[in-house]
């Protein structure tokens, strides 16, 4: 499987090759080439900055389309606890859990149950391995993916324990099983998805070989379904009792809830790409010495501020607070699953994607070269020659994808120069024919 | 074709919150340099703690980082006010910080300590009144 793949996609006939996602990208992924704009699938992480920033709509993230529930002869709904931040006047989860069995899905299993597991399974691993304080969450594969391309000093503090959709997708698929008695391929186990990152994570997943995930939905799709269904089920008040988790779970759904599962109040909370980033920097030098836990998200807010919701994500935070206020702490235990179901199975391994050369020679030579074109160009990171950065074009002329006369300044003074000796040699055959 | 680059820092007086921001530069270029992990973070973290001694104590100053396919070498220049006893300087805790940065949370007296734990070699000039000069080499 393509270790790269990506989720975003561009609508060429809305892109207009303006520079708003080329400079908005945490890793310089994109380029405009051709008036378009382009992903270096290697560097992308998947954190929809480009999605969020497009004033074109021009960027878009794949996912399924509600009809490939009808390939599946059982389904199984796995909703993300953003879902029910969405809703306004929302009192009890189970309206929503009900609605999702009349849209069509034989049965529901919520994904913020499985994260209540993870939450006690993650509390003991980090008591019992101090040596990689603090441990980093691998909840959200925007940052676990940014993690192997750019940080690999922090590659051993990654809790090794699946993120709460794996986890639930096997307890799902394993309850379905048992009670229907269809083979796995007839059983759709579809995760109802507030982001992008999720979708790679289910077709390239870090950490085990295989996700038990058959497909994605977006909440922005499933939402306006869901609505009519829950009008009539809160009319009739025919409410089904589907709901298995308590304030922990509940809680994953926003920034600070993972954390808040760990029970200490030695951690770390952080939102927001670029915050994310900031805080691994600082991790890598070494600069917090007394956490336990860092929670990373890479949409602000958390994961209801993910480009396929629907709520602005502060509201919806307040939403799952509301919510969660007179659940127990939590609804589900370790006793029924097996320790090992819940462990990554794979290492993670750091990929260099941004390396210049083969070896220190070239690149102390490539290096020399970028600081040389820096030097030249005029250092206004303009984005007009398509790359975010001066420093960044000066990186693709030097990896041989990019000249330097793409810079329009540089182009500029050419055109000039030209021009000059144009003028001379005209002066020059003029001068001759005077003779 | 040489077979080296030389980067050159100017580290300006009391700023903190750039403080850092040579040692931040270094590492992304090591990074992208493809050194490995293990002596970036060395390189990070040594340097890191040279930068910020300067900016603490001595009121900026200059740092060169000259790096070759073996290894990275760093040199802080400053002219500040020059360390009386290297001896009891390099001791864990030891610090002469100002109240000041102390209560800003600096100051733990680690520095030095730290500068010797992640370089492989390093050497230290000083004169009273004169300046300091901090060398350390990292192997790659």
């Amino acid at each position: 499987m393509d270790k790269f793949f990506t989720a975003v996609r561009l609508d060429e006939d809305l892109c207009k090759g303006c520079i708003n996602c080329i400079k908005r990208c945490p890793t310089q992924a994109i380029r405009v080439r051709n008036g378009k704009a382009v992903i270096t699938k290697k560097f992308c992480i998947d954190c929809g900055e480009c999605i969020r920033i497009c004033p074109h709509h021009a960027k878009l993230a794949i996912y399924d389309s509600i009809d490939i529930m009808n390939q599946y002869e059982y389904t199984v709904a796995l909703p993300a606890p953003s879902l029910y931040g969405q809703f306004n006047n929302l009192d009890d989860i189970n309206i929503v859990l009900t609605a999702l069995k009349r849209m069509g899905f034989d049965d529901v299993y919520e994904v913020s149950g499985a994260a209540e597991l993870v939450s006690e399974m993650s509390r003991r691993y980090v008591q019992e391995h101090k040596e990689n304080w603090p441990l980093i969450s691998t909840a959200c594969p925007s940052v676990v993916r940014l993690i192997r391309v750019r940080f690999p000093n922090l590659i051993e503090h990654l809790i090794p324990i699946k993120a709460p959709i794996d986890l639930a997708a096997s307890l799902a698929r394993e309850k379905a099983m048992k009670l229907t008695g269809l083979p796995s391929e007839k059983i759709g186990i579809i995760f109802i998805s507030p982001c992008p990152a999720k979708v790679t994570a289910v077709k390239t997943p870090l950490g085990i070989d295989k996700s038990e995930v058959d497909a994605v939905l977006a909440i922005k799709d499933v939402y306006p379904r869901l609505l009519n269904h829950m009008k009539e089920i809160e009319a009739s008040q025919e409410i089904e009792e589907l709901a298995i988790s308590g304030k922990i779970g509940i809680s994953w759904g926003g920034a600070g809830g993972e954390a808040g599962g760990l029970l200490t109040d030695s951690y770390l909370a952080a939102d927001g790409i670029e915050n994310v980033i900031r805080v691994l920097e600082d991790l890598e030098d070494q600069k917090f010495t007394s956490l336990e836990f860092i929670e990373l998200n890479a949409c602000n807010g958390g994961c209801v501020g993910g480009v396929l919701t629907v709520e602005n994500p502060f509201v919806a935070k307040v939403k799952l607070k509301r919510l969660r206020k007179y659940m127990p702490v939590a609804c589900n235990h370790l006793i029924n699953v097996e320790d090992e179901d819940g462990y990554w199975t794979e290492a993670v391994r750091y990929e260099p994607v941004f390396k210049l050369g083969i070896d220190m020679k070239e690149s102390i030579a490539m290096m020399t070269k970028v600081e040389e074109l820096c030097e030249r160009f005029p250092g206004l990171d303009c984005g007009s020659c398509g790359a975010p950065t001066c420093k960044a074009l000066a990186e693709d002329v030097v990896r041989g994808v990019a000249s330097e006369k793409d810079c329009i300044h540089i182009l500029r003074e050419y055109i000039h120069k030209i021009s000059d000796e144009m003028s001379m040699l005209d002066l020059q055959s003029r001068n001759k024919k005077t003779e | 074709m040489n077979d080296q680059i030389q980067l050159t820092y100017h580290v300006s007086a009391a700023d903190f919150t750039r403080a850092g921001e040579a040692s931040s530069d270094v590492k992304s270029k090591l990074k992208q340099m493809g050194v490995s992990p293990e002596a970036v973070r060395k390189v990070a973290i040594a340097m890191y703690e040279g930068e910020i001694n300067m900016v603490i104590h001595a009121e900026g100053g200059t740092i060169k980082v000259t790096i070759t396919p073996t290894e990275i070498e760093i040199v802080l220049a400053d002219k500040g006010p020059g360390i009386a006893d290297i001896e009891q300087a390099m001791q864990a805790g030891f610090s002469t910080a100002p109240d000041n940065v102390r209560s800003l949370g600096f100051g733990a007296g680690m520095g030095l300590p730290n500068m010797k734990k992640y370089s492989d070699e390093m050497d230290i000039k000083t004169e009273l009144r004169v300046g300091t000069t901090v060398t350390m080499k990292v192997n790659i």
